[in-house]
């Protein structure tokens, strides 16, 4: 063993020999929110006097909020007062080694042939002792710099690039935007900052995977993404194993900007624990997500793959401001057992000769209810104006339940607007085929739903589009016979 | 091969086979021909393990094993397949990959590696040679978009590229014009050897004047109640079936 191995060991057998780590532990803070907590999560960070303002406004506007009702979907009521918004990220409960890992969790990351060394970052096993980790997220960060790209956490972005955060925050998604929103304004730990200056494009895909601290503070992630003129970037976000967290409530906000001719690709696999079989337990993930196309000929492309959380309600929408923008949306919700998903897009026609396309699938095995929520508004202004909507579910078992809820506006007359849906289900016909060919019946129903979904999956970046076909399957796992 | 004994079995409670006996070996083609209604489809769905279909008596073992004990994919990968009747249409699952995957799950079964895409495509182009398919349907969804013979034909390009030792031909000539008939029987026959077995379930003769059978079988209510050879086909082709419900005690309103 090496020295560090060593260390390490030692340190841990401490850990367990006495259950705490002084100077960690006394990191987090106790539960509840009001503005001290705030003030000292604002202190720890050290951040400037200005951003203390702006949370502490963001918590004033959420006070006078009420909790939204209106999606579809139920769940136990949250109680804010029970949360801690400033926990450590090394904190008592990770596991000391995969053997401290539930074992279908364990089960999952070999089934999506996660290696062991990942499968122990992502279980949040000692990620110090990873080190091939580290070093290849140094050497990655150094050509960035080169290219004067700036990726890195927010919380340094603020120390660093104070100027970048102060012009952009909150201008996409407004403090006062809605109820989570609000809160996120006022307590977010941490996030992905992104600057790509003018006419670069980004040499490689941008993971949260290579911030390391990225786990463990997603609760209340806030995310900015910078394009300047004429650049391109796409962006990676979450992963396919399963991300288990104590938290319940995940509040995240993205904001990106995309100036004139700039383009960013952000893709997210989200695969966050969801719930136990009897709809016990699972996470909530309410999330704004935003993109302002500023910039004449800019363009903004979501990809989602939503198979975790009990609960997922988000709109990851595009504002097309810039004449000729382009805003495009491609999702695929999948809710299993008792999940349930209200999920959509929001896009905004301000500018001239604007282009939106979405294309939603949805899946609904088990128990499941998955809504399709879209909004498609087109401005007066905004002449010209293109949206192509196709929302399709699928339906597997007839216990789940799949709805759709699209909203049009439309105050330009020379606008064109197209909406088409389906509704299907997987024949058993259709899996007897695939049997009577050899292929199991876990294998067909992943076939079939990869086929659903493949041109949504043809929108990620090649390896997460691997990753995201098996985790399909996986997710699926038990709907049929 | 295939031994059937005494296989009863029904759907919905209704009964629809009323004890089958039937023998294939290695090397033969046989023939299950009858009026409609008489449980031919039955009868292939029942071994292929279409869960719709209750088995409640009789026994059936392919090369050794019990067959009725087995899953549909088991089945398949034994080596027993089905030309389906009405090829169902399975959108958005690439041709060739389903194909493709198909064989590499027989043949992990029978401990052989798996094939790559290209090892694969070499294959498959024999195959479609055989059918006289073009390489452009391999880009489409399952049978869809397919017209009627051209699912058929897909079906028997399954069957070369699969390679079973038995396979089922559910009616595959229904729907199908003069041409497209020769082009699937041609594919069966070149198929034929004497390592493997086909059951041919045919309403209509005209099928066996293309795919010679050794024997031939008369189903009628669920019972096989004729057997002979090819010669038996022909008596059917000049005659029809009543004589066949006549001798089987059909009152005389059933005989059309």
């Amino acid at each position: 063993m090496t020295d560090e191995m060593e260390t390490l060991q030692e340190f841990t057998d401490r850990d367990y020999k006495y259950g705490f780590v002084s100077d960690i532990e006394s990191d987090s803070l106790p539960k509840g929110l009001n503005e001290q907590v705030i003030q000292t999560i604002s202190a720890r960070k050290k951040e400037p006097e200005w951003l203390l303002e702006w949370r502490l406004k963001a918590f004033r506007l959420w006070q006078k909020r009420e909790e939204p009702d209106w999606a579809n979907v139920t769940f136990n009521p949250v109680d804010y007062q029970d949360i801690v918004y400033f926990a450590a990220p090394k904190n008592l409960d990770r596991p000391k080694s995969l053997d401290d890992v539930a074992p279908e969790i364990l089960d999952m990351y070999n089934k999506l042939g996660i290696p062991l060394q990942e499968q122990e970052v992502l279980a949040g096993v000692a990620v110090d002792a990873v080190l091939d980790s580290v070093s290849v997220a140094t050497t990655f960060k150094e050509k960035l710099a080169e290219l004067g790209i700036i990726f890195c956490s927010f919380s340094e972005a603020v120390q660093n690039h104070p100027d970048l955060v102060k012009q952009y925050l909150g201008t996409v998604v407004p403090p006062g935007d809605n109820f989570y929103a609000s809160l996120n304004s006022a307590v977010f730990s941490d996030g992905s900052f992104v600057y790509i200056p003018k006419g670069v494009r980004c040499p490689m895909e941008l993971s949260t995977y290579f911030r390391i601290n990225a786990q463990f503070t997603g609760q209340f992630e806030r995310t900015l993404i910078i394009a300047e003129e004429g650049s391109t970037v796409s962006y990676l976000e979450g992963c396919t194993a399963p991300m288990r967290d104590e938290n319940q409530l995940h509040a995240a906000v993205v904001e990106l900007i995309a100036l004139d001719n700039a383009t960013i690709k952000y893709s997210t696999v989200q695969n966050w624990y969801p719930g136990d079989k009897n709809g016990v337990g699972g996470i909530y993930n309410f999330v704004t997500k935003r993109g302002l196309c500023k910039g004449a000929n800019s363009k903004i492309s979501w990809t989602q793959v939503e198979t975790g959380s009990a609960i997922t309600w988000k709109y990851p929408g595009c504002v097309l401001q810039g004449d000729n923008s382009v805003g495009e949306f491609y999702s695929v919700a999948l809710t299993n057992n008792y999940q349930q998903a209200d999920t959509g897009t929001k896009m905004v026609h301000i500018g001239k000769n604007t282009k939106s396309t979405i294309v939603s699938k949805g899946i609904s095995a088990g128990f499941g209810q998955n809504s399709y929520r879209g909004q498609v508004k087109i401005l007066p202004g905004a002449v010209d104006a293109r949206n192509f909507s196709q929302c399709d579910s699928l339906l597997i078992g007839d216990k789940c339940g799949a709805h759709t809820f699209p909203y049009i506006e439309v105050k330009n007359s020379t606008a064109q607007v197209e909406h088409e849906a389906t509704t299907s289900k997987i024949g058993e016909d259709q899996i007897f085929y695939l049997n009577q060919r050899g292929i199991s019946t876990e294998d067909a129903v992943s076939m079939i739903v990869n086929g659903f979904c493949k041109e949504v999956l043809a929108e990620l970046p090649m390896e997460f589009a691997v990753e995201a076909r098996k985790l399909l399957g996986v997710s699926l796992e038990g709907s049929v016979g | 091969m295939l031994n059937v004994h005494n296989l009863h079995a029904s759907i919905n409670g209704n009964e629809i086979l009323k004890g089958i006996n039937l023998r294939v070996n290695a090397g033969e083609v046989h023939a299950i021909m009858g009026p409609n209604g008489s449980g031919k489809s039955t009868l292939a769905s029942v071994l292929a393990g279409r869960e719709e279909f209750e088995v409640t008596q009789g026994s059936v073992t392919f090369h050794g094993l019990d067959l009725l004990d087995m899953a549909p994919e088991e089945r398949a990968r034994e080596g027993l397949f089905l030309a389906f009747q009405y090829p169902v249409e399975i959108p958005g699952v690439n041709s060739s990959y389903f194909l493709r995957t198909a064989l590499n799950a027989i043949r992990e079964h029978n401990s052989k590696k798996s094939l790559g895409a290209m090892e694969f495509l070499k294959i498959i182009r024999e195959k479609l040679e055989l059918v006289e398919m073009d390489e452009k349907f391999l880009k489409r969804s399952i049978n869809e978009g397919f017209s009627g013979g051209e699912k058929k034909r897909n079906e028997i390009l399954q069957m070369a590229t699969l390679e079973p030792k038995l396979a089922v031909l559910d009616e595959t000539d229904s729907g199908l014009d003069i041409d497209a008939l020769k082009i699937v029987a041609n594919g069966v026959n070149k198929l034929r050897n004497k390592d493997n077995a086909f059951i041919v379930v045919t309403h209509y003769q005209r099928l066996l004047n293309y795919i010679i059978p050794d024997y031939v079988h008369v189903l009628y209510q669920g019972k096989i109640v004729k057997s002979g050879d090819k010669e038996l086909a022909l008596h059917l082709e000049d005659y029809g079936y009543d004589w066949v419900k006549e001798q089987n005690g059909a009152p005389v309103e059933d005989q059309v």
